[in-house]
């Protein structure tokens, strides 16, 4: 017994020790073909001008911190869900509320809006997600028709409909992500890889449309091919937990905000990070971050209440948001890229042109 | 809540350390404290082992070079009454410091300077009960590290418990509302040590009384600054608030990370990866530049929208001239059709246009054959088999009624997959007629008659007149300044007299 054990233990370190010395070769491989840096490159774009953004809209209505949000495709509706474990669905331009649940759990640290615009997905605390179909109908209670979907181990941390209404995919704090089918909550595919809670995820825009990134508390940003399961590309660079990842938008690149304080591009085809946006002042984590339709802005909301816009190509700061009256928990750029809307702890939403 | 300490009685560390008037930095010239005394071990049960998080030791690190004597914020001694208290900063040298150190401006200088207020870094040495910091001569000083978050959370109730009960006994009716119930809470919970409570708080006010004003006075303040954050008052969000616990279960972690699966499946992902293709950074890194210069004009919040952006002058017309389905599309929207095979599809009306080509050319059965997949891979689990068996019979199967041409592998391959159909079972013919019309059929409607008059039908709209400048003109001389009007409560535009858009013939 005792000898079976040992074997084991010797094992797990000889693999412990093969995995990092795989990893050291593969950032120097990564670093042969680095041959210049962003900024550089860049010097030749000319700079951005002046930017003022305002809130144009201030959407109150939660009684507690709002925790994540999500634009419905006709590019003015929004979901949003909170700490009390409300969850609102508004016209963000002219501030109606049209739709509200109360989440039998508290923390719906998720929430998304389905393709059509006629469900919207959540969860949180539950360890579950959840799709409500919308419904105008004042008779139907909309909890009534609600569906469990996907069922983890622990908290929900992120979700999102792929292509249609009929698929979902799920981050947890169990260090899973997994993908369902709606219709009948079948697992189709889980991800395993992360070591620890998996924070956030983004599908990718590609014309395949078969992969995605997601980030976690182990560091690690990791690219997926939805069909197989596998991993298919990791980063680890960050030096804390990755709170977002968004694809740039074409689908090359990714950017990820994380509780170093930094917010990094990754490039998929030169297999590396390419890009670190930071400043001293900047002390407090990065909770969500988000592209401007071009990729020349990078919207990122941070832990100190504010929102940094900063320039993808040149790498520089170009503009501070202030506003919010506590920490940005969940930023999003409209479909149409006409607007993005923050949520946060002070309990309000934000939308800023 | 959170488990009391070990019940041995607090010392009077608080005190005896004397450490009051120095700067508060640990090491030199600090009395050191019996070890017993320091019972300020993070971590008890239920506390999460990762307290110590990266903003904090920032912060700390802003503080201790705050404090540098050659580098650091101007010192100076402060005149509170009759007593002299030393090594105070003034809320505008604070600002300073940060403005000319990190080269900010001054709105996120003061922001900077009272987050560090707010994690009790800094305490006013004036009305003590808010945690603001002014931009003016207002005094304040820098906390001692033993009050600092880092060293001593989470706090103790029985400490809570004793500094009440001092406030309390010192002057009758000093406790405000919130720290009143807290009080009566406290009592009822911890009744049974109440004696020490009451013993420890007289104990420690009858050696306040030994101390000179100016030491009773800052560590009066410092005690306070300290509650202030641990235990804030109702309206006051806490800056202690973290959000449901991550990777804290080191249990959890242990079993998460410590699988011999866990690292073959990393070992795999890095073999994988080191046999990857990569290509050069210089190619990569043009490509973005590339693409963001073609998408600029397309980007609203880059480069305006026509007629005007809706959020901004509250006209949703933009939206109606961009519907999904609208009968004339905008010369923006036509001209992207030609960026990519990829937004071409996407945009339907651009898809319709395509389908029409494609009837053109007698092969729009194989726009028809890539939706039909596209409604396979990501529709129900449950109507796969009747889709694929669908597709089969409308595209693939012999003598077909709008049969697709696929390469022989590639059929071969996929009619041996009909026989157990799964929603991937098309992906090889779909990537296979996808790249036919990518490469073949998409270039020839770029460059057809179809196309170019699409393109010149397109719409441009009119600037509309807005009340306030338009968003975004040509680059200024950039300044790290950047002032934000302030918006008024209802989120509505200001109407601004100094427009905030620029333009206006400001250099």
């Amino acid at each position: 017994m005792a000898a079976d054990g040992l074997h084991e233990n010797e094992t797990l370190a000889s693999l412990k020790s093969e995995a990092e010395s795989l990893k050291g070769k593969l950032e120097e491989e990564r670093a042969k073909l680095h041959d210049v840096e962003l900024h550089q490159v860049a010097e030749r774009v000319e700079a951005l001008g002046q930017f003022v953004m305002k809130t144009r809209r201030t959407l109150k209505g939660h009684g507690n911190k709002v925790l994540c949000m999500d634009w419905c495709k006709d590019k003015r509706r929004i979901v949003s869900s909170s700490q009390d474990g409300k969850v609102i669905v508004w016209d963000s331009f002219t501030t109606n509320k049209e739709h509200a649940v109360t989440m039998p759990c508290t923390w719906v640290m998720a929430c998304a809006y389905a393709p059509s615009g006629c469900a919207i997905a959540c969860g949180g605390l539950d360890n579950k997600c959840s799709v409500y179909p919308l419904t105008f109908d004042k008779n139907e209670n909309m909890a009534a028709k609600k569906k469990s979907v996907a069922m983890h181990t622990n908290y929900l941390s992120a979700c999102s409909f792929t292509n249609s209404d009929m698929q979902i995919l799920t981050a947890s704090g169990d260090g899973t992500c997994a993908l369902w089918d709606v219709e009948s909550g079948q697992l189709l595919q889980s991800f395993h890889g992360h070591g620890a809670d998996v924070l956030c995820l983004d599908l990718a825009p590609s014309e395949t449309g078969n992969t995605f990134v997601s980030g976690g508390c182990d560091k690690k940003a990791m690219v997926w091919d939805m069909r197989s399961g596998q991993c298919v590309q990791a980063f680890e660079t960050h030096e804390s937990d990755i709170n977002s990842v968004r694809y740039y938008p074409s689908g090359d690149a990714f950017a990820s905000g994380s509780d170093d304080a930094t917010c990094r591009l990754y490039d998929l085809r030169a297999d590396r990070e390419v890009a670190i946006y930071s400043k001293e002042s900047i002390i407090f984590g990065a909770s969500s971050v988000d592209f401007s339709l071009s990729g020349r802005l990078l919207f990122a909301g941070y832990n100190d209440y504010t929102i940094n816009v900063w320039d993808v190509l040149k790498g520089s700061r170009v503009s501070i948001l202030f506003g919010h009256e506590n920490r940005v928990s969940t930023l999003r750029v409209s479909p149409d890229g006409t607007a993005f809307c923050s949520g946060s702890w002070d309990h309000t939403l934000r939308v800023w042109a | 809540m959170a488990p009391t300490r070990p019940q041995t009685p607090r010392p009077l560390r608080v005190n005896s350390r004397g450490a009051g008037l120095r700067p508060g930095r640990s090491g030199a010239g600090n009395p050191t404290l019996p070890a017993s005394a320091m019972a300020a071990g993070p971590a008890p049960l239920g506390g999460h082992p990762r307290a110590q998080k990266p903003h904090l030791s920032k912060m700390e690190r802003v503080v201790v070079s705050m404090q540098d004597p050659d580098q650091g914020v101007k010192m100076q001694s402060q005149r509170l009454l009759i007593t002299v208290i030393p090594h105070a900063v003034t809320g505008n040298d604070v600002v300073e410091w940060l403005i000319q150190k990190y080269c900010i401006a001054e709105d996120e200088a003061l922001h900077l300077g009272t987050l560090l207020v707010q994690h009790g870094y800094l305490y006013p040495l004036r009305d003590p009960r808010r945690l603001l910091l002014r931009p003016d001569e207002t005094p304040y000083r820098f906390q001692t590290p033993y009050f600092w978050m880092s060293t001593l959370w989470p706090a103790a109730e029985l400490d809570y418990a004793i500094y009440l009960a001092k406030k309390n006994i010192r002057k009758q009716g000093a406790l405000v509302d919130h720290e009143k119930a807290h009080y009566d809470q406290l009592h009822r919970k911890i009744n049974h040590t109440w004696d020490l409570v009451v013993m420890q708080a007289r104990e420690q006010l009858r050696a306040a009384k030994q101390r000179r004003k100016g030491d009773r006075l800052v560590i009066a303040c410092q005690e306070q600054t300290y509650w202030l954050v641990n235990r804030p008052p109702p309206g006051v969000p806490s800056v202690l608030e973290q959000g449901p616990e991550r990777g804290s279960c080191t249990a959890r972690q242990v079993q998460m990370t410590k699988t011999v699966d866990f690292y073959k499946r990393e070992i795999e992902c890095c073999r994988k990866a080191l046999g990857r293709t990569r290509v050069k950074s210089s190619v990569c890194l043009e490509a973005y530049l590339k693409f963001s210069s073609q998408r600029g004009p397309h980007d609203p919040l880059l480069s305006g929208c026509l007629p005007s952006n809706p959020w901004v002058t509250d006209d949703d017309t933009y939206w109606a001239m961009n519907a999904p389905s609208v009968a004339v599309p905008t010369k923006l929207r036509v001209e992207q059709w030609a960026f990519s095979f990829r937004e071409l599809l996407e945009d339907p009306v651009g898809r319709a246009h395509f389908m029409d080509f494609l009837q053109t050319e007698f092969s729009a059965e194989n726009l028809s054959f890539w939706e039909a997949c596209e409604e396979l891979r990501h529709g129900g689990q449950a109507q796969v088999p009747a889709l694929v068996d669908a597709v089969y019979q409308q595209f693939l199967a012999p003598g077909a009624a709008r049969w697709v041409n696929i390469d022989s592998r590639t059929m071969e391959r996929t009619l041996e997959g009909l026989g157990r159909p799964h929603r991937h079972v098309l992906d090889d013919a779909q990537l296979h007629i996808y790249m036919l019309m990518k490469k073949d059929s998409y270039p020839r409607f770029l460059k057809s008659d179809l196309y170019k008059d699409l393109l010149a039908e397109a719409v441009v709209p009119l600037e509309t007149k807005r009340r306030v400048f338009p968003f975004m003109w040509k680059p200024r001389h950039s300044s790290p300044s950047l002032a934000l009007l302030p918006t008024s409560t209802s989120g509505e535009p200001e109407a601004a007299a100094g427009s905030p858009g620029g333009g206006d013939g400001e250099t």
